[in-house]
């Protein structure tokens, strides 16, 4: 029951121990790559890939440049049906509201479905800390839960965990016998699980889409959990983000064509469900009590800003199943709720730019984010973007900084720049030595230390050029 | 067609071959070639780093070099991407500007992809006796369109037998600055790499950026293999031997 504390500050320490941490390397190199197959397998489904990311993109721009009018509509249309609709600005004031329900209802405890936004507002903690039993029933949160580990994935949040990690985590506490068989351990946590669903007093769980027209919550998932926690405790609260509205069941269903695709690589997701209002007479089953909790926590600063597009984001994870960083370094290095290009530019724009210096950073702007991204997120773009704006605060280091500008400053000028230039390729190839590959550079010891660098030929294409032309 | 060769700082520090390659790939295909000789930098190191203002400055320079051309060529994805993709984004509050940078867009290409796309280039005057794979580098895949072009070419040299890796449009973990802020991360990053372009058998890897090539070739040798070679597809296209 982690509760998620920024440490995104230590990116580079915290990249550095996945790295030597051999279990996580093997887990992520088994998981590498699955999903993106899986992806590249369905798309041909859809005919005009690439059209349908373009209608999405405006759908969500639509839903955005309006959004005070459709959360007042989907407020209107979600008390017509019998919940109420409340207001978090923040994180804590999240987990203040849930407190204040469980309170008002008496309850002991809380059947959660996955929710990346009750890890923003460090929900586990606070409950435990009131007394009230939190539960994660999607069998990833759980298996986090047990090993008290946030996610590390926003829709497969332990896929850094092996089959045998899960087995030992299952063993203490279940006190059942060890076993390597994936659905022999999923059935035992559902046999666990299913006591839970039916003691909870209350079911938590997040919000795929919220639609305004009908005032209904969209729920994605793959166990089905996600039905149990909305259906059999008599009080059902969904968290999600203001931006998670959308207008109409039309925008709703070009949406959904996309998500599962580029998530799971999934035509469409086990479970798909729709829930609309409390338990009305005559109904068989349903919560009593409906709460939806809308969060701000940072977003609306994205609103007009150079970050606006990132509000489109509905959370399919493609960016970091296609990330050449997370794949290497996994979730946890990022050291915040969202992992990943997605999580690298949500983290300083929730929690501060200078609180999570190198995100925006790790990336190499390799660009796959921004073309797998279902809604056109020009995620490298928004990078960049950061990377400025930590410039303009005078948040980089003055090294780098001066770095860059003595290089602007010389290639700016090109009698001199000749001159550093045929310097340069005269020292590097020396000390490229016999082999011609350098293996401690004065200037880039990071390099170094993991592969060599390859000496210039000696002479710049430069002079040689000018010699062979007979010029000066 | 008169073409302003765009040498890039990389290749004019590190490799010259690759500029002497360019140069007589561009001839054969029928081009005027010049080497405007005061070029330096496109401004990309400046651009990714977040400081617009020497990025700005850089892309003025090169306007001023390049626009005279009927086209702008350059033997790297990364460096013709920074001008195609990335130049207006420097000038979107300069009207006046924007168009002469707009102007200049259309007219620069990656080098492959000009010699197939726009000088038609028949043969590939190099010869290569041995089996290749190519890397794709992202700028010159995802900013310039840039995958069959060098395939094309490349079938076209005599002796040459093409296999495909695993994963070849995987960043090789280079990143410009990434590579020396986080030189771990980018290490195993290019580590992959690697085991990728030994495990496909070829004899040499063949790519389109210097900044991959610097990684991939420095990594190659690092966990000691001297055997694969590292060339740039203007090499082996124009059989132009780095010494």
């Amino acid at each position: 029951m982690t509760g998620v504390q920024p440490q995104s500050l230590h990116f580079k320490e915290r990249a550095a121990a996945e790295l030597a941490n051999t279990q996580l390397q093997s887990n992520m190199r088994r998981f590498g790559g699955r999903f993106v197959a899986a992806r590249a397998k369905v798309l041909h489904e859809l005919g005009d890939f690439e059209g349908m990311r373009t209608a999405a993109a405006a759908a969500r721009d639509r839903a955005l440049a309006d959004l005070d009018v459709w959360i007042e509509r989907f407020e209107r249309e979600a008390t017509r049906r019998g919940a109420t609709v409340l207001f978090a600005e923040t994180g804590a004031e999240v987990a203040d509201l849930v407190l204040e329900l469980c309170r008002r209802h008496g309850v002991r405890k809380v059947a959660k479905s996955k929710s990346m936004l009750s890890e923003e507002a460090s929900l586990n903690q606070r409950l435990a800390s009131a007394g009230v039993q939190p539960v994660e029933t999607d069998l990833g949160e759980y298996i986090l839960q047990l090993a008290h580990e946030p996610p590390s994935h926003i829709i497969a949040p332990a896929i850094h965990k092996s089959t045998e990690q899960i087995a030992d985590l299952f063993v203490k506490a279940h006190g059942r016998a060890r076993t390597l068989d994936i659905p022999q351990l999923t059935r035992e946590a559902r046999e666990v699980l299913r006591g839970h669903f039916l003691t909870a007093d209350m079911g938590i769980s997040g919000g795929n889409f919220l639609i305004a027209e009908t005032g209904s919550l969209a729920l994605v998932t793959n166990e089905g959990n996600g039905r149990m926690v909305t259906t059999l405790p008599r009080v059902h609260v969904c968290i999600t983000g203001i931006e998670k509205v959308l207008p109409t069941l039309e925008d709703l269903s070009l949406l959904m064509r996309l998500l599962p695709r580029s998530a799971t690589g999934q035509s469409i997701s086990n479970y798909f469900t729709m829930v609309t209002g409390t338990r009305q007479p005559g109904d068989r089953d349903g919560p009593d009590h409906m709460y939806f909790i809308l969060v701000d926590n940072g977003r609306t600063n994205l609103v007009g800003g150079d970050m606006q597009e990132m509000l489109r984001c509905i959370r399919c994870g493609a960016c970091m199943n296609h990330c050449p960083v997370y794949q290497t370094i996994g979730g946890h290095a990022y050291g915040w709720v969202y992992p990943g290009p997605m999580g690298s530019v949500l983290t300083p724009t929730f929690i501060g730019l200078e609180n999570a210096l190198d995100l925006p950073h790790a990336s190499t702007l390799c660009g796959e984010c921004g073309v797998v991204c279902p809604v056109k997120i020009p995620l490298p773009e928004l990078l960049r973007k950061l990377r400025e704006q930590q410039v303009d605060r005078g948040l980089r280091p003055k090294s780098e900084m001066l770095g860059i500008r003595v290089w602007s400053w010389l290639a700016l000028r090109p009698r001199l720049y000749a001159l550093a230039t045929r310097i340069a390729a005269r020292y590097l190839r020396f000390q490229g030595g016999g082999r011609r590959m350098i293996r401690h550079l004065p200037f880039g010891a990071a390099w170094t230390r993991g592969r060599d660098m390859p000496a210039p030929a000696g002479k710049t294409f430069r002079e040689l050029f000018a010699k062979k032309n007979g010029a000066g | 067609m008169r073409v302003g060769l765009f040498v890039t700082c990389l290749v004019d520090l590190m490799r010259p071959s690759i500029g002497f390659a360019a140069l007589r790939l561009l001839e054969a295909a029928g081009c005027e070639v010049v080497v405007p000789p005061a070029q330096t930098c496109c401004g990309q190191p400046g651009y990714n780093s977040g400081d617009r203002a020497s990025a700005r400055a850089l892309a003025c320079k090169v306007l001023d070099e390049f626009e005279r051309f009927e086209y702008v060529v350059a033997p790297s994805g990364s460096c013709s991407g920074m001008i195609r993709t990335h130049y207006p984004d420097l000038f979107r509050d300069e009207p006046v500007a924007l168009e002469r940078v707009r102007a200049l867009c259309a007219k620069t290409y990656e080098l492959t992809d000009f010699l197939v796309n726009v000088a038609g280039l028949q043969e590939a005057p190099g010869t290569f006796d041995g089996r290749v794979t190519y890397h794709d580098s992202c700028s010159g895949l995802r900013e310039m369109g840039v995958r069959a072009q060098p395939r094309a070419l490349l079938a076209k040299v005599a002796g040459l037998e093409l296999l495909e890796m695993k994963d070849s449009t995987t960043c090789c973990g280079f990143g410009g600055t990434f590579a020396v802020k986080f030189g771990d991360v980018s290490a195993a990053m290019v580590e992959k790499k690697c085991e990728n372009i030994a495990a496909s058998g070829a004899d040499a890897v063949v790519l389109g950026d210097l900044g991959c090539m610097l990684n991939i070739e420095g990594r190659l040798r690092r966990r000691g293999d001297d055997r694969t070679r590292v060339l740039h597809v203007a090499e082996v296209l124009a059989g132009e031997r780095h010494d």
